[in-house]
């Protein structure tokens, strides 16, 4: 498949998503291209993570399409390898492994999956601690590092396999007020430099800085979606005005 | 040396405590054969019981049903069966199925001898042990750190190798080394199946010697020395590997 410019960099179509008997995703779609940065709100039990989740496939989905520069993600043969190396993802809490090295953890994807040379990824890492501000933290582990740092280093994790896209899920949701900002302006620079991103978030003043769309959910459906400053300032949907009123 | 020897004779001459595998060469010569092969018996048990633990833990998550039943059939019967039997069922009625082979003289002799029995059996018997003791250290490591090695493309074997394991293994060190303390000391029973190991030769000298007294209580020292320095290095090991900030 042919990466076109034109094309959506993932375009999600008319997605459901079931756990059993609930429906949490009833049909979303939306598309976003190369070099943009969405934002993804709404109220807690929503169906955010999991819309977002779909898009690397560790959920799987019932219905609809969603296509990753042109693979299919609802494929029963989908090569997760393949698209694994395409989508990178940043969790809420980490998940960094705690028994590597912050620059270990950064090298292990890069040399395990995509069989790099060891000399090359320890230097691709130690730029990448340089470009999160954490050097002279390369050999401390996980253990060893403030909630803000540790997300960092899973930042660098997951540039280091050189994503095309970026998956954040409330990746500041689990911080310290005071370390917050050290996160989301590593977020920032990534997105000034192009990177796609896709963020889940409650930092509603950062979402008006950064983002070039935002969507808002509720109950597995997007009510509302449009350019940060109509979005926040003319938002027509009831519940959109409602969730705003609260949160902002 | 020879005089240090010579001492026991003494020893046994003027008090009656008769040490004859410190001043005789030839029960010297046996005790330490039997030394070595309880050795020998034990890292091969070690071994092969922690790779089985390994395997079966792995197997156990499989997504088909008949590979997790077999697993679970495994350590069911190993479990809830004396060792002893179990190492007389290997040696006696799986022995006896087996074809046998010339043994070079005209004669047949089995095709696996009583140490290859007592270690296929003990390393089975510890390692129904292992499985379990495996299965619950994975079961501790967070599903959301192996969905971080998922989501950057690890293949479950990669997850399982580079992540699951390494994590697990801190958690079930204690008692993956009381397993394996437990093992030490189950290779005794290779005694009932003449595999010449430390109890066995002790066995032997006594017969000749008359000395069960003494002999008995040189055994028990001498597991608890052995065992003793097993312990010594699980725990340093256990040790070694603490990560920091973590747990
Ligand atoms: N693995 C799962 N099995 C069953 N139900 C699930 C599972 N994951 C999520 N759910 C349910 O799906 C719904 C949406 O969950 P989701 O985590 O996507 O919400 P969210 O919008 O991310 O909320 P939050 O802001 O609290 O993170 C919830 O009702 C949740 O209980
Ligand atoms: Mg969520």
């Amino acid at each position: 498949m042919t990466t076109n410019e034109e094309m959506p960099m993932v375009s999600i179509k008319d997605v459901h998503k079931s756990f059993g008997d609930l429906e949490v995703l009833k049909g979303v779609s939306m598309d976003i291209n190369r070099g943009e940065v969405i934002c993804i709100i709404g109220p807690s039990g929503s169906g955010k993570s999991t819309l977002i989740r779909c898009i690397n496939a560790l959920n799987d989905i019932q219905q609809g399409s969603i296509l990753v520069e042109g693979q299919e993600v609802n494929d029963p043969n989908l090569d997760k390898l393949e698209l694994r190396k395409k989508v990178g993802m940043v969790f809420q809490q980490y998940n960094l492994f705690p028994h590597k090295t912050a620059l270990e953890n950064i090298m292990m994807a890069p040399i395990r999956v995509l069989k790099q040379d060891k000399k090359e990824v320890e230097e691709t890492a130690r730029a990448l601690i340089k470009k999160v501000r954490l050097e002279g933290k390369e050999d401390n582990y996980p253990g060893e590092l403030s909630g803000g740092q540790q997300q960092r280093v899973a930042i660098a994790r997951s540039l280091a396999m050189k994503p095309d896209v970026i998956l954040f899920d409330e990746v500041t949701a689990a911080l310290d007020p005071e370390t917050v900002n050290e996160v989301l302006l590593t977020i920032k620079e990534l997105a000034e430099e192009g990177m796609t991103c896709i963020l889940v978030t409650h930092e509603m003043a950062f979402a008006r800085e950064v983002a070039d769309h935002i969507y808002f959910t509720d109950r597995g459906v997007i009510v509302e979606h449009g350019p940060p400053t109509t979005f926040f300032d003319e938002a027509k949907d009831p519940r959109t005005k409602e969730f705003l009123s609260q949160i902002l | 040396m020879d005089s240090f020897y010579e001492w026991f004779k003494i020893l046994y001459d003027d008090t009656g405590i008769n040490l004859p595998f410190l001043y005789d060469s030839y029960d010297r010569g046996r005790m330490f054969d039997g030394f070595l092969m309880t050795i020998k018996l034990s890292l091969l048990c070690l071994f092969f019981s922690v790779i089985i633990g390994m395997i079966g833990a792995w197997l156990q998550n499989s997504p088909l049903k008949w590979t997790r039943r077999f697993v679970g059939g495994y350590i069911q019967i190993f479990r809830n069966t004396p060792p002893l039997v179990q190492l007389y069922f290997f040696y006696f009625a799986v022995g006896a199925l087996l074809p046998k082979i010339d043994n070079g003289y005209g004669g047949e002799m089995p095709l696996l001898g009583g140490f290859a029995w007592a270690v296929i059996s003990l390393s089975f018997f510890a390692g129904a042990f292992n499985v379990e003791i495996f299965r619950s250290g994975i079961e501790a490591v967070p599903k959301s750190t192996v969905e971080a090695a998922e989501a950057l493309g690890f293949s479950r074997l990669q997850i399982y190798k580079d992540i699951t394991l390494p994590l697990a293994f801190r958690v079930m060190l204690p008692a993956l080394n009381n397993n394996l303390v437990n093992l030490v000391k189950t290779t005794t029973l290779a005694y009932a199946i003449a595999v010449p190991e430390m109890l066995y030769e002790a066995n032997q000298i006594w017969s000749d010697n008359v000395n069960v007294t003494e002999m008995m209580i040189f055994m028990l020292l001498a597991y608890f020395f052995l065992v003793g320095i097993l312990v010594w290095g699980m725990n340093r090991w256990e040790r070694a590997m603490k990560i920091p900030g973590y747990g």
